[in-house]
C-alpha cells in the first residue's frame, strides 16, 4: 500500500482501502484561513448545527488579508473572532501570527499519519510532514467543522523519485517547477505526488514543503514525504503525544514514477499564464522585470530569505524594481531578524512586509499595474493573479528572484558578477 | 432540479482557473448574490450581464483549477449558470459545484462540439448531452445517485439537513 491508501484506511477506519475506492474518514485537524472561513460557517449552521464537532481540531488563521485592508475584511475578522470565542475554540491564530501553511507545523497542529483538512488549495503543503493533506471549499468544510468526518477517494499515486545532488543555487522550487512542467497543469488531477529518493533524504523540511504545497498546481491532491529523523527534528518541542508515522510498503502499487536526476537540473522558470509553462531561467534571461516578490507558503521561510540575503549582501536591487519580501511567519521574521538577514534585506532595498497571503493572490498588498512584469517565488501564475490581468508574472526560486531584482532583468543567480 | 437541463452555452476552453472566475479582490463577500457580479470576470466582465438563467457553461481541460474558493461555483450558480459542462474538472472545484447543487459534468468531446451560442439538452441520468443546434450528440458516464441526490435537493446543505447531518 502507497502512504495514502494506508492513512486514508486508518482515518476511515475500513481496514485495507484501496486507491479508487471512496471512503468516509476521520479528520485529524480542520483548518481554514479567514478569507473562507465565513463560508464554512454559514455552510455549518444552515446544515442545522450549533457547535463544532472538536474546539481542539479546528484552527482558524487570519492570514490572507492581514491586517484588514478593508472594511469587509475588517468585518469578516471581527466575525471570525467571535464565532471563536463563542464556541470556544482553542486555536485562533490571529493576524500577527503568519500564512496558514507554515503557522499550522510550527504550532504543532500537524503529524505524520494525520489527515488534514483546509479551506485552501494549498493544504497540500501539510504531505511534508508524511502526512495526507487536501484542500476543499467551505461547503465541505462546513461539514467537517460540524461532523469531523468526510468523504474522500483514496487517490492513486504519482512517484517522483529524485536523485542526486542539487547543485548550487538550483532548489527544491526547481526541482517542483521542472516536475510540473513534465506532468503538467491536470497531469496528477485526483493523484497523490509521493516525492522519494536521496534528494529528499537530503533537503531541509523546509525544501519538502516547497515541493508539496505545488502539487495542487498540478491538479493533485495531495503531496507526501515519508517522515524521517529531519521531520521528527522539527516537529520535536512544537507536537505532544505519540508520533506514528506511516510507509509505503515495498510492493505499493503506483500510478506512474517519474525519475529526475538533480545533478543536472538548472533552475527553471514558469512563464505566463500557465504553472506548467516551465523553462530554464536561461531561455528568459534578460528579460525586463518591474517587481519581484520573495514569500508566501511555497517559498516564504528561513532557507529562503537565507539564499536571497546572501546573494543580495553588499549589492543593491536595480532603480527601476521594487523588491518585496513577506516572511511566512513570525516565527519566520523572528529568525530572521536574529540572524541579521532582515538588515541585508532592507540595506539592498527591499521592502518588507509583515507575513500575509496578500501579495500572492493579489489580495492588499503588490499589485502589478497593467503591462508590468513580475517575478515571485509563490506558486500561481495566472493571468490577473497579482493584480492587473495585463501582468506577467513569472514563477521562480528565491535566489533567480534576487538576482533578477538586482539586474532588473530575469537573471540567472549563477551568472551574477 | 429537473434531471433534463436546457439552455444555451458560452465557452471558455482549458484551465480555466478560480482566479479568473472570481479574482482574488472579491474573496472578502460573503453575499452570493454580490459574489455572482464578478463571476468570470477574469475573462469576461460583462458575463453577469448577458448570462440568462439557465445557460450552460462550456469548459475544456482542467476546468476550475487553482485555489479552492469556493465563491468560483457560488458566483457561476446564483449570476443563473444552470451546469457547466467541461471535458475535465480540477477536483476542488468539481465538489464545491456538487455541494452547492450546480451540475458539472465530465463530458469527453464537448469543448469540440459545442460553438457557443448552440442550446444544449443534458440528461443527467442517462448521461447524454445533445447539441439541439448541430444535433451532436454525446456522452458522459452519469453522475452516481446520491450525487444527484445532493443535486436533487439543491446541495450538500439541504441534502444533509434532510438527512439529520447523515451521508
Amino acid at each position: 500500500m502507497t502512504v495514502s491508501e494506508k492513512i486514508l484506511s486508518r482515518a476511515s477506519g475500513q481496514g485495507k482501502t484501496r486507491a479508487g475506492e471512496i471512503v468516509k474518514a476521520e479528520v485529524d485537524v480542520a483548518m481554514m484561513p479567514d478569507l473562507t472561513t465565513i463560508l464554512a460557517i454559514n455552510a455549518m449552521k444552515e446544515m442545522g448545527f450549533k457547535r463544532v464537532w472538536d474546539v481542539d481540531k479546528v484552527v482558524i488563521v487570519l492570514d490572507h488579508v492581514a491586517p484588514a485592508s478593508t472594511l469587509l475584511a475588517a468585518t469578516v475578522h471581527r466575525d471570525i473572532r467571535e464565532f471563536a470565542r463563542e464556541q470556544g475554540l482553542k486555536h485562533l491564530y490571529d493576524v500577527d501570527s503568519g500564512v496558514c501553511h507554515q503557522v499550522l507545523p510550527e504550532k504543532g497542529h500537524v503529524k505524520p499519519g494525520y489527515l488534514v483538512i483546509g479551506a485552501d488549495s494549498h493544504t497540500c503543503t501539510h504531505g511534508a510532514f508524511g502526512a495526507f493533506a487536501t484542500g476543499v471549499g467551505s461547503t465541505d468544510m462546513g461539514a467537517i467543522i460540524a461532523t469531523g468526518k468526510t468523504w474522500l477517494k483514496v487517490p492513486e499515486t504519482i512517484r517522483v523519485e529524485v536523485e542526486g545532488k542539487l547543485p548550487e543555487y538550483v532548489a527544491p522550487k526547481d526541482l517542483i517547477l521542472y516536475t510540473a512542467g513534465q506532468i503538467g497543469a491536470d497531469g496528477a488531477t485526483y493523484n497523490a505526488l509521493e516525492f522519494s529518493g536521496s534528494t529528499i533524504s537530503d533537503m531541509s523540511v523546509s525544501g519538502r514543503m516547497t515541493l508539496c504545497n505545488m502539487a495542487i498546481e498540478m491538479g493533485g491532491k495531495t503531496g507526501i514525504v515519508e517522515s524521517d529523523e529531519k521531520t521528527l527534528k522539527f516537529l520535536k518541542g512544537r507536537t505532544e503525544g505519540i508520533i506514528e508515522p506511516v510507509y509505503a510498503d515495498e510492493d505499493a502499487k503506483y500510478r506512474s514514477v517519474l525519475n529526475v536526476d538533480a545533478d543536472t537540473l538548472e533552475p527553471q522558470i514558469a512563464c505566463p499564464h500557465k504553472v506548467d509553462n516551465v523553462k530554464p531561467v536561461g531561455e528568459v534571461s534578460g528579460t525586463r522585470i518591474n517587481q519581484a516578490f520573495i514569500g508566501s507558503c511555497t517559498n516564504g521561510r528561513l532557507e529562503d530569505l537565507q539564499v536571497a540575503a546572501s546573494i543580495l549582501k553588499g549589492r543593491h536591487i536595480h532603480k527601476d524594481v521594487r523588491l518585496l519580501i513577506v516572511p511566512a511567519s513570525k516565527e519566520v521574521y523572528l529568525q530572521a531578524l536574529d540572524k541579521g538577514i532582515v538588515r541585508s534585506l532592507l540595506e539592498a532595498g527591499a521592502v518588507l512586509s509583515n507575513p500575509s497571503c496578500g501579495a500572492c493572490f493579489g489580495g492588499h498588498i503588490g499589485l502589478l499595474a497593467p503591462g508590468e512584469v513580475g517575478i515571485t517565488t509563490s506558486n500561481r501564475n495566472f493571468k490577473g493573479r497579482q493584480g492587473s490581468p495585463e501582468a506577467l508574472v513569472y514563477l521562480a526560486s528565491p535566489a533567480v528572484a534576487a538576482a533578477s531584482a538586482v539586474t532588473g532583468l530575469i537573471t540567472d543567480p549563477r551568472d551574477l558578477p | 432540479m429537473n434531471i433534463r437541463l436546457e439552455g444555451m452555452t458560452w465557452e471558455f476552453g482549458d484551465d480555466v482557473n478560480t482566479d479568473l472566475i472570481v479574482p482574488g479582490k472579491y474573496l472578502e463577500l460573503v453575499d452570493y448574490n454580490e459574489i455572482a457580479l464578478h463571476a468570470m470576470e477574469g475573462i469576461d466582465p460583462d458575463f453577469p450581464k448577458k448570462v440568462r438563467k439557465g445557460d450552460i457553461v462550456v469548459g475544456g481541460r482542467n476546468f476550475g483549477c487553482g485555489s479552492s474558493r469556493e465563491h468560483a461555483a457560488i458566483a457561476l450558480k446564483h449570476v443563473g449558470v444552470g451546469a457547466v459542462v467541461a471535458e475535465s474538472f480540477a477536483r476542488i472545484f468539481y465538489r464545491n459545484a456538487i455541494n452547492l447543487g450546480l451540475p458539472a459534468l465530465e463530458c469527453p468531446g464537448i469543448a469540440e462540439a459545442v460553438r457557443e451560442g448552440d442550446v444544449l439538452d443534458i440528461d443527467l441520468i442517462g448521461g447524454k448531452v445533445k447539441n439541439k443546434t448541430t444535433g451532436r450528440e454525446l456522452s458522459f458516464v452519469p453522475l452516481p445517485s446520491f450525487m444527484v441526490a445532493i443535486l436533487n435537493e439543491g446541495g450538500l446543505v439541504a441534502y444533509l439537513t434532510s438527512h439529520k447531518g447523515e451521508w
